[in-house]
């Protein structure tokens, strides 16, 4: 396994430059997601329909699911080793300062995933063609989503948990990419605080708005 | 009766070294591998010359009864390392050094070594920064130095308060070197329990496995003792609680005579004891002296806070009692005059037995910051262990035991008295007399291990390339063996009530008492009695839980202490023997009406080196004369 | 003051190993923890039990050789020291104190809180050295550093070797132990030579060891008795990616 995933900087490299990517993407899903509260659907599908078929965008897509997967495997299995690497629990458990959400980075990232999947099955998914829906109209789809109070529950605690995962995931990947600087960290820590605020509170905001607003 | 030679070389003293070295006899490459050698402990000297016996293609076994060699007690040196780089350009030189070291010893060291000391001073700094030791530097790059210990040039090189700490492990990292290049094999927690003679020669040691218990045979065609010193005979001392003279004390046993064991200082700025439990006595570097001002107060049993004592009515003892040198006197001194103010009613804390080390005008004058970068560190251990804010209120300090200049005696060669047995760093007598001067312990032991052992084993083992490697099946090993293993059982067998620890607290204090910073004959006779006394208690009253195959830090104290009593008795008589007054062994007897010590060189310019002569029978002395050709000696005054 | 220690003991590397709870009331505010443990064992060793057993030795924070992870803490409550310089002060009377071995495939037990750190030994003989034979030195002052360089190297190479950071962090991982030595000698230049080796050398060497992976959580740091810096971790990643891009 080691072989092929190389020693735990490298894994970690990798971790953190899809992790990267990842964060990069969201902030384009989100600005193509707030033409969402725009009455008129036109700009929003069309906004879909070049992600759907322009070829940079193509290409990119596959580098990005690449990015998903890649994270996804490659988290699991550095977990894995980390628990073998403690075979025996301490009793007292730690109560060491540490960025706090830095412990729970794997079970966030395993809800992350879950929603995840249930989003790619009510749009990718139906983009692939691999779900029955209409591809041709994803603003109809969503809207109708905003609809339902019990996905609106599941949307928003998901993107809770993506901010608290965010909140370690964006300096963290400065550090491991070797990017720490006694000046230069604080003001990425700051960058990273707001982002894992932000993001996740624009992504929130849409479907609040749909269901009382519209 | 053996006759000591020193061995020391002909010609003036600038070129005995580079004589002996010219004439030294070589070990070809392809003969040193077949030559094995065994290097007991990892500190400055210990780690060192495995290393370098490793880079000349030796076998090197290397032992430490630590879970890894970093951490030999090299690592809590704090202060500095000394060197005649002279980058300062205030007049230092090879012979300058080589005098301080002379003078601060109180005459009482063997000048041929002690300048070869000060000679490879400088190849020890070159070494250590080619290492990668991050030794303090100036803006400009170079290296800092500071001045250490009462001397007028500054070439005291460090590394913040941690000097030790970043010499041994830059040691350390070229002792993994050599291990990963297979010419080192390390035995990490292994105790050395006996030395195996063959035939007149030093031909290896027995060990104690100390997580299986196991008792091993290692053998070799020559031992190198760095077992540093025997400071925790005070029980309380600035030394780590493991640190011991044990593997020493078997070589003695076994024939290498003991030089100088009543020459052990007392370093005056440690931190006192605060309860009886305490395990070690935390130094105080001594460079705070710089800054500090030592004082009691005029009045007995003084009770108010120290801030209220008014200027009028405090006893700056040093200053008044030695106005050159005020608090940088040489530490004997200082360590001195700090126990006759304790002694006198004036000591301060809750115990008496502590007196003030004040900041509060060096902090008027320079600024809390510029005392901060100075001394920080130092400040926030105080604070951590006493509870004492340093910046407010002044340490409690009071002398603890330090350093041993006592040792396995040895000559020009670093060889005791058996044939194929060397002695380095601490654990031999030779560099410092009576009196150890600041930052040149680290100096000592990687002198000797790096640049000094490597040439003299050689020229010794030159003689030996036709030997093949010793078996351990030989008699002589199965009999050290057996007799290890019968000690071992009597000891556990006692089955008495009473702790190793609680028996080595009663011995320290006899010692600290009678045999500590004064001595005097009364005491001294006193002490013997008490010592035989307790150590027969000892044998007849140790309790050991826990049997032998196992960890057994109970045995490993026990066994410690048991030696502990002979070479404290052995100390007695040498404190006994020499009615002189020298570095930091002060009979009373012999003072001037000030009460300064006074030095006897007619009858006592000699090294003191006992031999061993059998269980309960007085130790034989031989006298090493002492010839002072390149110094002038003279009265050692700081006033 | 009165204690409740729940200590965990464990006869050898074989045993299976239990907590085992001692009420003691023998401790003062003035001990050392290890003092306290001292005590304790006195009362043991006399009532012919097996006293606890643990490393230490210098007893003045160098060494390296204590630690023990107590009440959720490798070496204690307390910011920057060791073991041996916890005060029982920072504990009141009727206090419960979980006392447990470092805790790491990495460092099995040895006895009671004894673990074997020799791991740290093995990536230090993979490459953490200069190779330099004694003799071979310039003059000290043949190559300048730059001070700022030099006291960063410093402060990289105080580490005293504990293993707090494996004990601490939460995947077991020694980054910050390494780093800290890559760190000291990438800094100086007579270590630069060696650099791109040394650094794949010691990692390659770290992850066959068993230690876990970093996940920058803080931890190490924050448990470093000699309070070395998250710092030195970003450096290695640095120092290991130009190796492997060379």
């Amino acid at each position: 396994m080691d072989k092929f995933l190389g020693s735990s900087v490298t894994k970690k490299f990798v971790m953190a430059i899809a992790g990267l990517f990842i964060i990069l993407f969201l902030l384009v899903h989100l600005g193509i997601n707030f033409l969402l509260l725009i009455e008129d659907p036109v700009p929003f599908n069309s906004a879909a329909h070049f992600m759907a078929s322009n070829v940079v965008v193509k290409v990119f897509e596959v580098v990005l699911m690449a990015g998903f997967l890649i994270h996804m495997i490659w988290g699991v299995v550095l977990q894995i080793q980390n628990w073998v690497a403690r075979p025996k629990r301490y009793k007292r458990t730690s109560s060491s300062q540490t960025s706090f959400f830095s412990k729970y980075m794997i079970y966030l990232g395993i809800i992350i995933g879950v929603f995840l999947f249930i989003h790619f099955m009510n749009f990718y998914f139906v983009k692939l063609g691999w779900v029955e829906g209409d591809h041709e109209n994803f603003y109809r789809m969503a809207n109708d989503l905003f609809q339902l109070p019990l996905y609106i529950v599941i949307y928003l605690v998901s993107f809770l948990f993506l901010a608290f995962h965010l909140h370690h995931a964006f300096q963290s990947a400065f550090q491991t990419l070797g990017l720490n600087h006694n000046k230069y960290t604080p003001v990425i820590k700051g960058i990273g605080l707001i982002y894992s605020i932000v993001v996740p509170l624009g992504f929130s905001i849409i479907p609040i708005v749909i269901y009382f607003f519209k | 009766m053996t006759k000591l030679d020193a061995k020391i070389p002909e010609g003036p003293l600038a070129e005995k070294w580079t004589k002996y070295k010219a004439s030294a006899k070589l070990v070809n490459p392809a003969n040193k591998k077949k030559l094995d050698v065994i290097v007991v402990g990892t500190g400055l000297a210990g780690a060192g010359a495995a290393s370098s016996l490793g880079e000349l293609g030796y076998q090197v076994k290397n032992f430490c009864f630590q879970d890894t060699p970093r951490r030999a007690h090299s690592v809590a040196a704090q202060g500095g390392i000394n060197a005649t780089k002279n980058y300062k350009n205030d007049g230092d030189s090879i012979y300058r050094l080589f005098y301080d070291m002379i003078k601060g010893g109180d005459y009482r060291s063997r000048e041929a070594n002690v300048y070869r000391a000060a000679e490879v001073s400088n190849d020890v700094i070159d070494h250590f920064t080619a290492m990668g030791v991050p030794f303090a530097r100036d803006y400009g790059g170079n290296l800092d130095n500071r001045s250490f210990g009462g001397v007028q040039v500054s070439r005291t090189f460090y590394a913040k308060g941690q000097t030790g700490q970043q010499c041994l492990l830059g040691t350390y990292s070229s002792l993994n070197r050599q291990i990963s290049q297979g010419t080192v094999t390390m035995y990490p927690r292994r105790e050395m329990l006996e030395l195996v003679i063959i035939n007149g020669k030093t031909r290896g040691i027995i060990t104690r496995n100390l997580i299986t218990g196991e008792i091993e045979r290692h053998s070799a065609h020559a031992v190198v003792l760095a077992t540093g010193g025997y400071g925790t005979i005070y029980y309380l001392s600035t030394l780590a609680v493991n640190s011991n003279p044990s593997a020493a004390w078997k070589a003695h046993k076994k024939g290498a005579f003991f030089a100088n064991p009543s020459f052990i200082q007392i370093h005056p700025t440690s931190i006192p004891q605060l309860n009886e439990y305490q395990s070690k006595l935390t130094l105080m570097s001594e460079s705070l002296r710089n800054d500090g001002r030592i004082w009691v107060p005029k009045k007995k049993d003084d009770k108010r806070v120290a801030n209220d004592i008014p200027e009028d009515e405090r006893d700056y003892y040093l200053e008044r009692r030695y106005p050159a040198f005020g608090n940088l006197v040489p530490r004997d001194v200082a360590s001195r005059a700090a126990k006759e103010r304790c002694d006198a009613g004036y000591g301060v804390g809750k115990t008496g037995l502590a007196v003030y080390l004040d900041f509060r005008d060096a902090i008027k004058k320079q600024g809390e910051k510029a005392i901060e970068a100075k001394y920080g560190n130092l400040f926030e251990l105080c604070r951590i262990i006493t509870g004492i804010n340093p910046y407010k209120d002044p340490m409690h300090i009071y002398p603890a035991g330090h350093y041993t200049m006592g040792g396995l005696w040895v000559d020009y060669n670093l060889m005791t008295t058996i044939p194929g047995l060397f002695s380095i760093g601490e654990s031999n007598f030779s560099d410092h007399g009576a009196n150890r001067l600041g930052a040149s312990a680290l100096m000592q032991a990687s002198g000797d291990g790096y640049f000094i052992l490597p040439y003299t084993i050689s020229n010794y083992l030159a003689d030996d390339i036709k030997t093949p490697r010793i078996s351990t099946d030989n008699q002589e090993f199965e009999d050290a063996e057996k007799s290890v293993k019968e000690r071992l059982e009597k000891l556990v067998s006692i089955n008495g009530t009473q702790t190793a620890t609680s028996f080595h607290k009663r011995l320290g204090e006899i010692m600290w008492n009678y045999c500590g910073m004064s001595r005097n004959e009364e005491g001294l006779k006193k002490a013997k009695q008490m010592l035989k006394e307790l150590k027969d208690e000892f044998w007849t009253d140790l309790i050991i839980p826990s049997d032998l195959n196992d960890v057994n830090q109970e045995l490993e104290k026990a066994g410690r202490v048991a030696d502990y009593f002979e070479v404290a008795d052995l100390m007695v008589d040498d404190a006994l023997n020499r009615t002189e007054s020298c570095g930091a062994h002060y009979r009373e007897e012999s003072q001037t009406p000030e009460g300064e010590a006074l030095r006897d060189d007619k009858n006592f310019s000699y090294v003191a080196a006992w031999e061993y002569t059998g269980e309960l029978k007085p130790y034989k002395l031989h006298k090493e004369e002492l010839k002072f050709v390149d110094v002038e000696v003279k009265e050692r005054s700081y006033k | 003051m009165k204690l409740t220690l729940k200590i965990w003991r464990q006869k050898n590397a074989d045993a299976k190993g239990k907590f085992v709870t001692y009420d003691f009331d023998g401790a003062s505010p003035d001990m050392s923890f290890l003092e306290m443990l001292d005590a304790m064992n006195t009362k043991l060793i006399k009532a012919r039990i097996d006293p606890v057993a643990f490393d230490h030795d210098c007893r003045e924070g160098i060494c390296g050789a204590c630690g023990m992870y107590i009440n959720g803490h490798p070496h204690g409550p307390g910011k920057a020291i060791t073991t041996c310089h916890l005060s029982m002060r920072e504990f009141k009377d009727g206090d419960t104190i979980y006392v447990e071995p470092w805790r790491a495939k990495a460092f099995p037990v040895v006895k009671d809180l004894i673990v074997d750190r020799t791991a740290f030994d093995k990536i230090q003989i993979a490459g953490g050295f200069i190779s330099t034979n004694v003799g071979s030195a310039p003059d000290s002052h043949a190559i300048p550093v730059e001070k700022r360089k030099a006291d960063e190297a410093f402060d990289s190479a105080v580490c005293i070797g504990c293993g707090a950071c494996v004990a601490a962090c939460k995947n077991a991982s020694a980054m910050l132990f390494v780093s800290a030595k890559i760190s000291q000698l990438a800094l100086l230049p007579q270590g630069r030579i060696e650099a791109t080796e040394r650094v794949q050398a010691m990692v390659n060497k770290m992850d066959e060891l068993g230690f876990g992976n970093c996940s920058n959580t803080g931890a190490c740091e924050a448990e470093c008795p000699k309070e070395i810096s998250l710092v030195n971790i970003a450096r290695l990643n640095r120092e290991f990616y130009f190796a492997k891009i060379q």
